[in-house]
């Protein structure tokens, strides 16, 4: 291992959208069939399996790929989505509480308090990079949680706080095999808004601020206010997921602003592939079902599976497990493609080969 | 004002625990550029090894003091030479989410054991009352352990400022590359260096066994105020993380005596105003992280 296997590795990592999107093209059918047996299979879900579990998996989703934004597309490792993920969990719970607020003006209360709190800690760990950004965001988020622990009167300390059964336009939605249909939606836009994001010309500065963020800088652009940008959307959508997992659940609790959360999302995106955005999901399915199945079987001490999984992924499988599918996909391309051309131009295939290896 | 001085005292020895942990933080990444997430699992293993120690075999504290940093550096060894080591080429990141998955094996490997609850841990007898510091009394053992942090960060200190092995510690935190290139073989030194600051971490955990409450969980809140203590006093400086450790402890015994409210917070609003007004700490240079 050296550090050009290493910068190697981030390229295949950074090419491994775009290699993707090319054989898409080629096959512009195949996108379609892809997203729409995703979109089949989130309405099916709580068919298949207990409701409650599908919305958390859901929500974990929308968590991991805000955390995904930051992490796999700017380079930047946030610790500390618990507190966007909690603070919203609480703002959306105390909306309906206190207030009686509908659901949809209790989400958007959430996400709002959600972009709020992420300016300021935005603001001051977009000075930092690397490791020190990480090592910020976990402090901060650490800070809401005392916060949340102190301010009993509001937040109902270690007790926690418990919500109103949710509701939408007069339908009861307390059966969560309801209000899984009433969730969903916001949690596609969720996912639509980062695909729309990562999709675009801001998108592109965001990969470029990861592989190179000081050419960025030459290059006339902003580096810190971009970054300040996709923190603060990254945590408006972990808003919007803390928010509805809230709701769904009629409870939010201290646990929702704690470290492990942020630890949850994290390996949620490390484990499906970072910078893949639908890793994220794949991810969170798995996570979120292993978590229910091992405390369904009674097995309380879930950080020895969890943990011993990140250790696992981390060191032999840190392209994740949508990543891994692209790689594999990406070599079936290439192997492809490289005999024709060299059928068409005899002679010139080493130089062709070279050039469409990333 | 007695009052005031006492405050400042406990603040003294709660700053004790954060700059050995702080000070081995430094270490590690001084030498190997990893930040270890389970520094503060360790921390709960030295105080849960010194528990373990008294329980089933009826070692008492002073000979855990010596036994338990000393099994526990070399559990950090063998720690870096089979995981650590395969991922210091690569992204700083990586390590960082290793040794945080690390840290959920270790605590719940201890919650397997002991439950999610508290073991009692009493002091030694030799300091079990307390003494006359003029102005007020105070438990010996607080003093024995302010006294026992102070001399362990000079000797520390001491430690890479005087010897061979710290002069090179020291040049290979600076410039690793130019350090190899003087014929120092810079590799040989990275495993026992990690191996020194995990023991740190374990001699602060078997110090916090009699006075705080051994749980598995001790060490994950801690080491995140000590991070935030790290990023006060320079990530890259070790003379910074001792004194921010030492100055936070204060800090926060004195904070908690005027705003009560504010005594878990606020080392998090210092390192938000040193973070606005020195992105790099109080004693961080730029150039440092990469």
């Amino acid at each position: 291992m050296s550090v050009r296997a290493a910068s190697t590795a981030l390229r295949e990592r950074m090419d491994g959208a775009g290699v993707t999107e090319r054989a898409m093209r080629a096959r512009p059918g195949v996108r379609w069939v892809l997203l729409a047996g995703g979109l089949l299979f989130a309405v099916a879900l709580p068919w298949l399996m207990y409701p409650p579990i599908a919305f958390d998996i859901a929500c974990f989703a929308l968590l991991a790929i805000a955390v995904d934004l930051l992490l796999g597309y700017t380079g930047l490792l946030s610790f500390g989505h618990a507190a966007f993920w909690g603070t919203a969990a609480y703002t959306a719970t105390v909306m309906g509480e206190r207030f009686g607020a509908p659901l949809p003006l209790a989400v958007l209360a959430a996400v709002l308090a959600a972009a709020l709190l992420a300016v300021p800690v935005g603001y001051l760990a977009v000075k930092c990079t690397g490791i020190y950004f990480a090592m910020v965001t976990l402090a901060f988020a650490q800070m809401i949680f005392f916060v949340a622990n102190q301010w009993r009167t509001v937040t109902g300390g270690e007790n926690g706080l418990v919500g109103p059964p949710p509701e939408l336009f007069g339908i009861d939605l307390s059966d969560p095999f309801l209000f899984y249909y009433a969730g969903l939606p916001f949690i596609l836009a969720g996912i639509a808004l980062a695909w729309r994001v990562v999709h675009s010309p801001f998108g592109r500065v965001m990969v470029a601020i990861r592989d190179n963020p000081s050419r960025v800088q030459a290059l006339g652009y902003p580096v810190h206010r971009y970054k300040l940008g996709v923190f603060v959307i990254s945590a408006t959508l972990a808003g919007l997921a803390g928010g509805l997992f809230a709701i769904s659940h009629g409870f939010a609790s201290l646990q929702e602003v704690y470290w492990t959360t942020s630890g949850k999302a994290v390996m949620i995106v490390v484990l499906g592939g970072m910078g893949t955005l639908w890793g994220s999901v794949v991810g969170s399915y798995l996570v979120v079902q292993l978590e229910y199945f091992l405390s369904g079987a009674g097995f309380g001490e879930i950080g020895l599976v969890t943990g011993s999984i990140f250790v696992v992924v981390v060191l032999l499988f840190r392209r994740g497990i949508w990543g891994s599918a692209q790689h594999l996909l990406r070599e079936r391309v290439q192997r492809s493609r490289v005999p024709a051309e060299r059928r068409s131009r005899p002679g010139r295939d080493d130089a062709e080969q070279e050039g469409s290896a990333p | 004002m007695v009052n005031v001085i006492q405050q400042l005292f406990n603040g003294l020895v709660g700053g004790g625990f954060l700059a050995l942990l702080a000070l081995g933080l430094a270490v590690i990444f001084g030498m190997l550029r990893v930040v270890n997430f389970a520094h503060g699992a360790f921390y709960m293993l030295g105080a849960f090894g010194a528990y373990l120690l008294l329980t089933e075999a009826g070692v008492n504290f002073w000979l855990a003091l010596l036994v338990v940093p000393a099994a526990l550096a070399v559990v950090g060894m063998a720690l870096e030479r089979a995981f650590v080591h395969r991922l210091t080429q690569l992204d700083p990141l990586y390590n960082f989410l290793l040794t945080f998955g690390i840290t959920l094996i270790l605590q719940d490997l201890i919650k397997v054991r002991y439950g999610n609850q508290s073991q009692p841990y009493s002091r030694p007898a030799l300091l079990d009352g307390s003494v006359n510091l003029g102005l007020f009394q105070y438990p010996s053992y607080q003093v024995f352990v302010l006294g026992f942090a102070i001399v362990l960060c000079l000797l520390v200190w001491l430690l890479l400022t005087r010897t061979r092995v710290g002069m090179i510690v020291r040049a290979a935190t600076e410039r690793p590359e130019l350090t190899r290139s003087l014929g120092v073989d810079v590799g040989r030194w990275v495993t026992p260096v990690f191996g020194f600051g995990i023991g740190l971490a374990a001699l602060a955990g078997v110090l916090a066994a009699p006075m705080r409450a051994v749980h598995p969980m001790m060490g994950s809140d801690l080491i995140i105020t000590v991070f935030a203590v790290v990023v006060i006093g320079g990530l890259g400086s070790i003379f910074g993380s001792v004194v921010a450790g030492f100055g936070i402890g204060m800090a926060q015994a004195v904070g908690n005596l005027y705003v009560p409210a504010l005594s878990q917070t606020l080392v998090f609003i210092l390192m938000a105003v040193v973070l606005l007004w020195r992105p790099t700490g109080l004693f961080g240079r730029e150039g440092v992280l990469t």
